[in-house]
């Protein structure tokens, strides 16, 4: 038995310890935006946000996260749509199957939040999440949307 | 995988795509009587529902998998239906409901980049006979002749009278009445198009955007149980034993499944419970012959066809051996390419409920047909009994297609839990260790110049597995298979080679291994472009002569592989100088219907380290459906083909993969991207493929940037195994 804070509510989950903060997520609270890709931390399908910090939440046991941490999933980053990454991945057609993209906006996110105006290294160095279909140079273009940098 | 599992998934699944033909001529639009429930929507007929609120919703009976298809294809039923793109929405029919009205929606299969290229002109026909309907229905109301109304954005106009009214309000009437006889209709030119052909936003964005798309992996139903699965290791090894004592007691396990003679699942109340336990289960393999495979046994297995005297002459124009040897300058090469994985971004998945007289299934699916086909036989419940809920895929590309071994495990699961919903999710080692492989091939090369560097004969020979042979063997008698050589066909429509050559011989030489192999992305017209592009680069510079000279020279009697190679050269500034340490490759391929060529722009650094800068991809598909959409297929396949081009390389060692994740098996990441131009030149004269035919051009443009970089050819792949330098 473990609290966690999701997207601001307190959640009991009936899980062991060393179950993936990913699978609680998905199989006990219900949420299933944030997707499973490799469970070993290399594809960052499972980003979520622990107290504003970008997570790759297939590797980060429930017993290791506090009932204090707060945790964003890409159902609570915004209630209708409307952050800006998630308007300026509209406004490009970043998506294509779609499965990567929760945790591609929430790694923009987090990017954003630290640094507002990226350069095109900043986006390098920060956006690693794999995507099979290839929207990356969407992917790019709509973090400096999102910045303002670019009109979409 | 058992092999006679899928060879029997594809006999089935023939079976069902021939139901049309068994069942009765069937009705191009359906019937009013067999119409389906459409919530508070009438439908006109099989393709078209309208709503009250004058809402189209348009029938897809393709799958989804990010490649567009599900806006395109609405795009030309809303161009010909004339209602209001703002207020279209989008409906997938399951294969259990095309069955039972007789296919009334045509083919479901999603591959071969067929999706628009092949219902066209049918969707088309759908949406211009609701129209007809629509417009009939109004006139009808009005009491005046059907030539007197007229239609723009859904609303209905009698000019003479100033009379209007709406899709939404006639709908009703519209449904009673007789579609029209599909012959008879007239579609648009093309060149009137004002949806189709437009740069249009896709109908399916909004819901990836915020997490609540549904895709199979987040099925949650009532009840459900979750299976996580594990095959013996090397392909074709057997299941011997497990020790279920060993994970008695773990908290919510249910219940351990031998599935088949190959596969064991440990089934739990979560997935992540079912996965562990299955991790602590000990289980006892019999690897089988198999095990004594290696990468180092299969390449001297095909490296053994090359030169082996039978092999299947594909083409044999003139005398290429004899030119060769009496040719003032001749050159030869070796080149191979590796087994390469899917990797689809969502592991393979499949969600079954059986009980006494239904079987559903929940899944992502290419070929919803061959899923439909695959759920009855393997449950015994008869097909009209059956259905399949299809959810848009988390990534295709080929392996989600004919084989259908996840919806064949799932069933064999799930008939120990009767009534009760169960999850079978493969983890990403499972999903790396049992694809269906791009398959390996090796090809050896010779070419003969005059003494003016023209190409006076040309021979290739490759050795290499058989998709075919693996799918149904019976396709490929004696070693002839035509699918191997997909790019070098003499005949022009779907996969002609552009150029001429006056004494020319295309050999195969099969070379089957105990690896499963199937389509991915391009099939094969990525391996057979590298051999082709990079050997007439090597040619090239063997002649002397501009590499896209050299090309141009070859391509007089073929216009469009031309053209289309002259765009990609003009948008990418060919001859024309570039900064320092940065190198131009060039390459023209077709496939899928489609032409298509690139440039790229590649800098090669002190150390061998490669850098993609730019590329520009030129396409000729025909009809351009959606240039935006098209644009987003050509920049996926630039990283899609790099990926493979930089690391992608499957190995095996005893007999079984040995990269199974990320960690091992590397994937492009977006700092490794280069930008992509792309330039669309449709002829407006036929219907290519969009998704899989630039492929094919990406890795040999690179090799051959990095060959005008080093001085030296690059003949194996992927890149990370080389010392460039």
């Amino acid at each position: 038995m473990a609290k966690l804070n999701v997207n601001g509510k307190i959640r009991d989950v009936q899980v062991e310890p060393d179950t993936p903060l990913l699978w609680a997520i998905r199989e006990q609270v219900g949420l299933t935006g944030t997707k499973y890709g490799c469970g070993v931390a290399q594809c960052g399908a499972c980003s979520v946000h622990v107290n504003g910090e970008l997570v790759r939440s297939c590797v980060v046991p429930v017993g290791g996260v506090k009932p204090t941490d707060k945790i964003v999933t890409i159902e609570g980053l915004s209630s209708t749509s409307s952050h800006p990454v998630q308007k300026a991945w509209a406004a490009l057609d970043v998506p294509q199957c779609g499965y990567c993209q929760s945790g591609q906006i929430m790694a923009a996110a987090a990017l954003l939040r630290k640094k507002p105006k990226p350069t095109d290294q900043e986006i390098d160095d920060a956006m690693s999440n794999v995507c099979r279909c290839g929207t990356y140079q969407r992917i790019r273009a709509a973090v400096h949307v999102a910045a303002g940098r670019k009109q979409a | 995988m058992n092999q006679n599992l899928s060879r029997r998934s594809f006999i089935v699944g023939t079976a069902v795509a021939g139901g049309g033909l068994a069942l009765g001529v069937r009705l191009p639009f359906g019937t009013p009587a067999e119409a389906k429930t459409a919530g508070d929507g009438v439908e006109v007929h099989a393709w078209v529902v309208v709503k009250p609120d004058d809402t189209c919703v348009i029938r897809i009976a393709r799958s989804e998998m990010g490649q567009g298809t599900r806006t395109g294809l609405a795009q030309l039923v809303a161009e010909e239906l004339e209602c209001d793109w703002k207020k279209v929405a989008t409906e997938s029919i399951t294969p259990g409901e095309n069955l039972a009205r007789k296919r009334v929606w045509g083919e479901m299969s999603t591959g071969g980049s067929r999706g628009i290229r092949t219902s066209h002109d049918y969707v088309r026909r759908g949406g211009a006979a609701a129209r007809l309907m629509l417009l009939q229905a109004a006139a009808d109301e009005w009491k005046v002749p059907v030539g007197e109304v007229s239609v723009a954005s859904g609303v209905i106009t009698h000019a003479a009278s100033g009379r209007k009214t709406t899709y939404g309000k006639v709908a009703a009437a519209a449904a009673k009445l007789t579609p029209p006889d599909p012959k008879s209709i007239t579609l648009k030119d093309p060149k009137d198009w004002k949806i189709a052909g437009k740069p249009m936003k896709r109908l399916d964005t909004a819901d990836k955007l915020n997490g609540s798309k549904v895709y199979a992996l987040d099925v949650r139903l009532p009840g459900m149980l979750n299976a996580a699965i594990k095959a013996c290791p090397v392909f074709g090894g057997k299941l011997v034993s497990y020790d279920e004592t060993r994970i008695a007691g773990r908290p919510g396990v249910r219940g351990v499944v031998k599935v088949n003679d190959s596969t064991v699942a440990v089934v739990a109340d979560t997935w992540w419970r079912a996965k562990s336990a299955l991790e602590a289960l000990p289980i006892v393999w019999d690897e089988g012959a198999g095990a004594s495979q290696s990468s180092a046994t299969i390449a001297s297995h095909l490296e053994e066809g090359l030169t082996v005297s039978e092999a299947y002459a594909f083409r044999n124009e003139g005398d290429a051996i004899g030119a060769i040897q009496g040719a003032s300058k001749k050159i030869e090469a070796v080149y191979s390419t590796p087994f390469l994985a899917h990797a689809t971004m969502e592991p393979m998945n499949c969600t079954v409920k059986l009980s006494a007289d239904r079987a559903e299934c929940w899944v992502a699916t290419q070929n919803s047909e061959a899923s439909l086909a695959a759920l009855s036989e393997q449950s015994g419940v008869p097909l009209e009994k059956c259905e399949v809920y299809r959810h848009d895929l988390g990534g295709g590309f080929g392996r989600r297609g004919g084989n259908q071994d996840y919806v064949r495990q799932a069933v064999n699961i799930a008939k120990q839990f009767p009534g009760v919903p169960v999850k079978m999710i493969w983890s990403r080692e499972e999903d790396m260790a049992h694809d269906f492989y791009r398959p390996i091939s090796q090809c050896k090369l010779a070419a003969g110049l005059d003494d003016k560097g023209s190409l006076v004969g040309l021979h290739m020979r490759i050795s290499g597995q058989s998709i075919n042979a693996f799918v149904n063997p019976a396709m490929v008698a004696n070693g002839k298979d035509d699918r191997q050589l997909q790019g070098y066909t003499a005949r022009p429509g779907d996969a002609q080679l552009g150029y001429t050559v006056p004494n020319l011989l295309i050999e195969y030489a099969m070379r089957n291994t105990h690896v499963p192999v199937g389509p991915w992305r391009g099939v094969n017209t990525n391996q057979n472009a590298v051999y082709m592009e990079c050997f007439i680069e090597e040619a090239a510079r063997a002649a002397g002569t501009d590499s896209l000279e050299f090309r141009r020279a070859l391509m007089g009697q073929h216009p469009k592989h031309l053209a289309v190679l002259n765009a990609a050269a003009a948008k990418g500034r060919w001859g024309t100088p570039l900064p320092a340490g940065v190198h131009r490759g060039i390459a023209q391929f077709m496939g899928y219907g489609s032409y298509s060529a690139a440039v790229a722009e590649v800098s090669v650094s002190g150390e061998g380290k490669v850098k993609v800068h730019r590329m520009v991809l030129a396409l000729d598909c025909g009809h351009a459906v959606n240039p935006d959409q098209i644009a987003a297929q050509v920049e996926g396949s630039v990283a899609y083909g790099l990926t493979a081009a930089f690391y992608g390389e499957c190995k095996v060692e005893n007999g079984r993969m040995t990269d199974l994740n990320f960690d091992r098996y590397q994937m492009l990441r977006l700092a490794e991207m280069p930008k992509v131009e792309t330039v669309i030149v449709p002829t407006f004269d036929f219907w290519g493929g969009v998704g899989e035919p630039t492929i094919s051009v990406v890795t040999p443009a690179v090799l051959n940037a990095i060959f005008a970089a080093t001085g030296k050819p690059v003949r194996s792949l992927p890149l990370k195994n080389l010392k460039l330098v």
